[in-house]
């Protein structure tokens, strides 16, 4: 869809002049005019695994849901249990629609405030996110607010992160925060959420403030001499980690089942899709997404047909690079359940050739999570 | 500023040709190289393929994209650089230094369709 817009109908992040003055190569995504990269992919993606890297992440969406019957109504759209899950705690999980396909993957922030929840959603789904939760919300004693064009976001990611955001910004009580926690600051006047979490398989945190104070931040990240990373390493790092990307892993038509992440939907609770997804549970599924290593250096593309070694086509690539931090050729493709099995040989047909390979566990690169 | 060279002949999709005899070298120009970024993996054919001018003949990979070679002429290989197996960011260094195919032509004539490097240029907005 964002293909098809032109320039002048794309939004624009808070930190855009930034990345024009940085000479970042910039492209449409999700709607959004991005910076893909501002140096190599390479060399960025090295700094998040080596020391450290941020991202403009201002075009992710975040809606507020608030009121005496919030905590139920969340529990309802969202796969996981968020019941018994402390304020300062962020948890993800995915909006099912009844058929179990995936509405979106998200983060749900328990807000320190007794029923207030922040929902933190793909820019690419804003619109269609709010749209579904606002009609979900009827009923439920609960108010919903899409304050998306309000809030920037600066993810702050590798194992230099901490000393970042605690030397060069101040956050001090950054230094005590458990992974995938948050807790509340005030900048520039405005709310300051620190959050112990990211999308690169490396320790990090995510800044969410107001637009003026994100820029602020930016800026002092940048004298101190955090490398700017772009979409392109964005989604290397957390392709190697294992991480699901919506569109590509996780669709209307690709279930949390099938993405191998039915470890973030609970059964003992009702939400939207939980029948459909717990008869996908008990087998009626006809694809998986699996790990896939090839044994060549030619990189496995979205769309590329896997086919058995006698030639059977029997799935599809979703995501797949040469990795640069293992230097393999590795892809995570949709397959029959079949086979789905570890060790299982498959092959991959990158344009004229095949190249033989086998199944591997999806998380590439072992992953340095703050504990 | 992109590197161009008098003397050679240019494809719209940014190949360019140096003629030996019957020969054609065959690379890919230092503007697609920059729109590349990293190349981590030449696609070649094999020795004694046939290619056909304005078909595929291999791909480039970046991290990030695959850009597919296409055959400014048509012929028979009659060798590939096999150094950029192993190390593919040379076309990154010096994309006229190091070719990707030679050619034996099977219609020299078609080089009649190709640009110089005026027009080249002209064509990349340089």
């Amino acid at each position: 869809m964002s293909e098809n817009l032109n320039n002048a109908e794309l939004l624009k992040t808070c930190l855009y002049d930034r990345h024009v003055a940085l000479q970042a190569k910039m492209s449409p995504f999700a709607g959004f005019m991005m910076p893909i990269q501002y140096d190599s992919i390479t060399v960025e993606h090295n700094a998040v695994r080596q020391k450290v890297g941020m991202f403009d992440v201002s075009h992710m969406g975040e809606i507020f849901v608030e009121g005496p019957e919030a905590e139920k109504f969340v529990n309802w759209i969202f796969t996981n249990e968020i019941r018994g899950f402390e304020p300062g705690k962020v948890l993800y999980g995915m909006m099912c629609y009844p058929e179990g396909g995936v509405v979106d993957d998200l983060l749900v922030y328990r807000e320190f405030a007794p029923e207030h929840f922040l929902l933190v959603v793909n820019a690419a789904n804003i619109d269609k996110d709010f749209a579904w939760i606002e009609e979900h919300a009827k009923g439920f004693d609960c108010v919903v607010r899409n304050e998306s064009p309000v809030w920037g976001q600066i993810a702050v990611q590798g194992p230099e992160a901490e000393k970042t955001v605690v030397g060069v910004l101040g956050l001090k009580e950054a230094e005590n925060l458990g992974f995938y926690t948050f807790y509340d600051a005030e900048y520039k006047g405005k709310r300051l959420i620190v959050s112990r979490t990211g999308y690169t398989g490396e320790d990090g945190f995510e800044l969410y403030t107001s637009l003026e104070g994100t820029v602020d931040l930016w800026d002092r990240l940048i004298a101190a001499g955090v490398q700017p990373c772009g979409l392109g390493c964005r989604d290397t790092l957390r392709f190697e980690a294992g991480l699901p990307l919506y569109g590509d892993e996780l669709s209307p038509e690709i279930s949390p089942v099938m993405a191998g992440l039915g470890m973030f939907c609970k059964y003992e609770k009702d939400f939207i899709g939980k029948e459909a997804l717990l008869a996908q549970k008990g087998g009626e599924i006809v694809r998986k997404l699996v790990g896939i290593e090839i044994e060549d250096k030619a990189i496995p593309r979205a769309g590329y047909p896997v086919e058995t070694p006698e030639g059977e086509e029997v799935g599809i690539v979703t995501t797949g690079y040469h990795s640069i931090s293992l230097d393999k050729s590795v892809c995570f493709a949709l397959v029959d359940k079949a086979y789905a099995a570890l060790d299982t040989p498959l092959s991959i047909r990158i344009r004229k050739k095949v190249f033989p390979g086998k199944v591997v566990k999806k998380r590439f690169y072992q992953t340095n999570y703050k504990k | 500023m992109s590197k161009i060279i008098e003397g050679l002949k240019y494809s719209e999709s940014h190949e360019w040709v140096k003629v030996e005899g019957g020969v054609a070298v065959v690379g890919v120009t230092d503007f697609a190289q920059k729109e590349m970024g990293d190349i981590t993996y030449v696609d070649m054919p094999d020795v004694d393929d046939e290619v056909t001018a304005g078909e595929e003949f291999g791909a480039l990979e970046s991290v990030k994209a695959a850009s597919d070679l296409i055959s400014p002429v048509s012929g028979k290989v009659v060798e590939v650089n096999e150094a950029l197996d192993d190390t593919p960011e040379l076309v990154n260094e010096d994309a006229f230094e190091n070719w990707i195919i030679k050619v034996e032509m099977s219609d020299p004539s078609e080089l009649d369709a190709l640009m110089d490097a005026a027009a080249y240029k002209e064509h990349i907005g340089e």
